[in-house]
């Protein structure tokens, strides 16, 4: 990097981007032996698994820029709740398995057109870890896919359910497409993607299927936002008591 | 439906870390590391697997650079200390080093032939560019997908119509 103030706005936004895959991955987790069944336990545990190993390079990432003391760890398990930037949707509550899976859908389908432009990132670090996940969430799409599929023609309420969850998950959508400042001052040099361009890309492929198996379209309307300032929903601090309670309770303890 | 196995062939992936084993400088370090083997896949060494990469020695010092198989996987902690312990065994005075890389990502396309081999002996499919999941056990192409995610994150689910068997399938990555 090429100056001081550059190097803290890539951390920046290396550590929203990190933030996004733990709180996700660590929300998922929570289902771990809770799942309706033996197969799909397997599946959020495994795609838990990715989202916390994508975090976790990305964390070593900002720790390396940050330097000094700071490692992943750290990151994690030492900022407060303010401190956090993940975008909202992040952390909702996973809610019944219908919800669970359509959040994971709208997120599966962002992530793999985010992590396709960023594999062309001028940043070499955020480019490898980009050509990694990919090929991850090309897989957790080819899951979360069918479920759609499957909750919208399945029962009358699978479909309820399905569709009270989207309706629920609308409003946080449209973070995904806003550019933080951060995000925004990295655009010139190639380091970070715009959101805003990919916004009718990621809604029409949603509304493709949604279209296929008659749900309402996605729209829109209203967004939710705050995310990446620190300003969450009642959710997270709860989240953040139970994944950093042993290190607040007894610092630097190591298994 | 018997089909007969294909000859596995060479991939360019797999190809170009052959190159730089055959290249190097210290074939008996590569040679040694050949004993140590994926935690979840028992008799896949971490040559065959196609995460071993590189091999250099400066002085007392050696290091390794091997590659990530999925970002979140938890053997690459057991991988790193089998590593240093088998170097150990053979050098005991040097200072061994492994370095995870990012690039190249890892791929199944850089697995050795005989890893193929090696994942149907233990009843595991083998990962193939078509997608086309032969069972390891009777061999028949038509089976079905149960899971897209196993019992750990490289592996899916299948059961083979022919024979009813369920089992895992390495998943082409």
């Amino acid at each position: 990097m090429t100056s001081e103030v550059s190097n803290n706005v890539l951390t920046t936004y290396v550590i929203g981007l990190a933030d996004d895959a733990l709180i996700l991955g660590q929300r998922l987790s929570e289902l771990c032996s809770r799942a309706p069944y033996l197969e799909e336990d397997l599946a959020i545990s495994n795609v838990a698994l990715d989202y916390i190993g994508r975090a976790s390079l990305l964390y070593q990432y900002a720790a390396k820029l940050i330097g000094g003391d700071t490692t992943e760890d750290t990151l994690a398990f030492n900022r407060n709740e303010r401190e956090y930037t993940n975008l909202l949707i992040h952390e909702l509550p996973n809610g019944d398995f219908a919800f669970t899976l359509a959040k994971q859908y709208l997120l599966d389908v962002f992530n793999n057109h985010y992590l396709d432009a960023l594999k062309g990132s001028t940043d070499t670090e955020l480019s490898a870890i980009a050509h990694k996940a990919i090929k991850e969430s090309n897989y957790h799409l080819a899951r979360s896919k069918p479920w759609i599929r499957q909750l919208a023609l399945g029962t009358e309420e699978s479909n309820e359910r399905l569709v009270t969850a989207l309706a629920e998950i609308m409003d946080y959508v449209n973070e995904l497409f806003l550019m933080p400042a951060a995000e925004a001052e990295l655009l010139g040099e190639g380091i970070s993607i715009d959101r805003t361009a990919l916004k009718d890309t990621v809604v029409n492929e949603i509304n493709e299927l949604f279209k296929s198996v008659e749900l309402q379209p996605l729209v829109l309307e209203r967004t939710i936002q705050g995310g990446r300032e620190g300003i969450h929903t009642e959710h997270l601090g709860h989240m953040l008591s139970d994944m950093q309670f042993l290190q607040r309770s007894y610092p630097g303890l190591k298994w | 439906m018997m089909v007969a196995e294909p000859i596995p062939s060479l991939t360019p992936e797999f190809a170009e870390r052959l190159g730089r084993r055959q290249a190097s400088e210290y074939p008996e370090l590569w040679n040694y590391l050949d004993d140590v083997y994926d935690p979840e896949l028992p008799g896949v060494s971490l040559w065959d697997l196609g995460v071993l990469q590189k091999i250099d020695v400066n002085d007392q010092k050696i290091h390794v650079t091997i590659t990530l198989t999925y970002s979140g996987c938890p053997a690459v902690l057991t991988m790193q200390e089998d590593i240093v312990s088998c170097l150990n065994k053979h050098l005991p005075e040097h200072v061994v080093e492994v370095e995870v890389a990012l690039s190249p990502a890892w791929s199944t396309d850089a697995m050795s032939p005989d890893a193929k081999q090696k994942l149907r002996s233990i009843q595991i499919a083998a990962p193939n560019i078509e997608n086309e999941v032969r069972c390891p056990l009777c061999n028949s192409l038509e089976t079905k997908l149960i899971s897209q995610f196993g019992s750990t994150s490289c592996k899916a689910l299948y059961q083979c119509q022919q024979c009813s068997e369920a089992f895992d399938y390495f998943k082409h990555f």
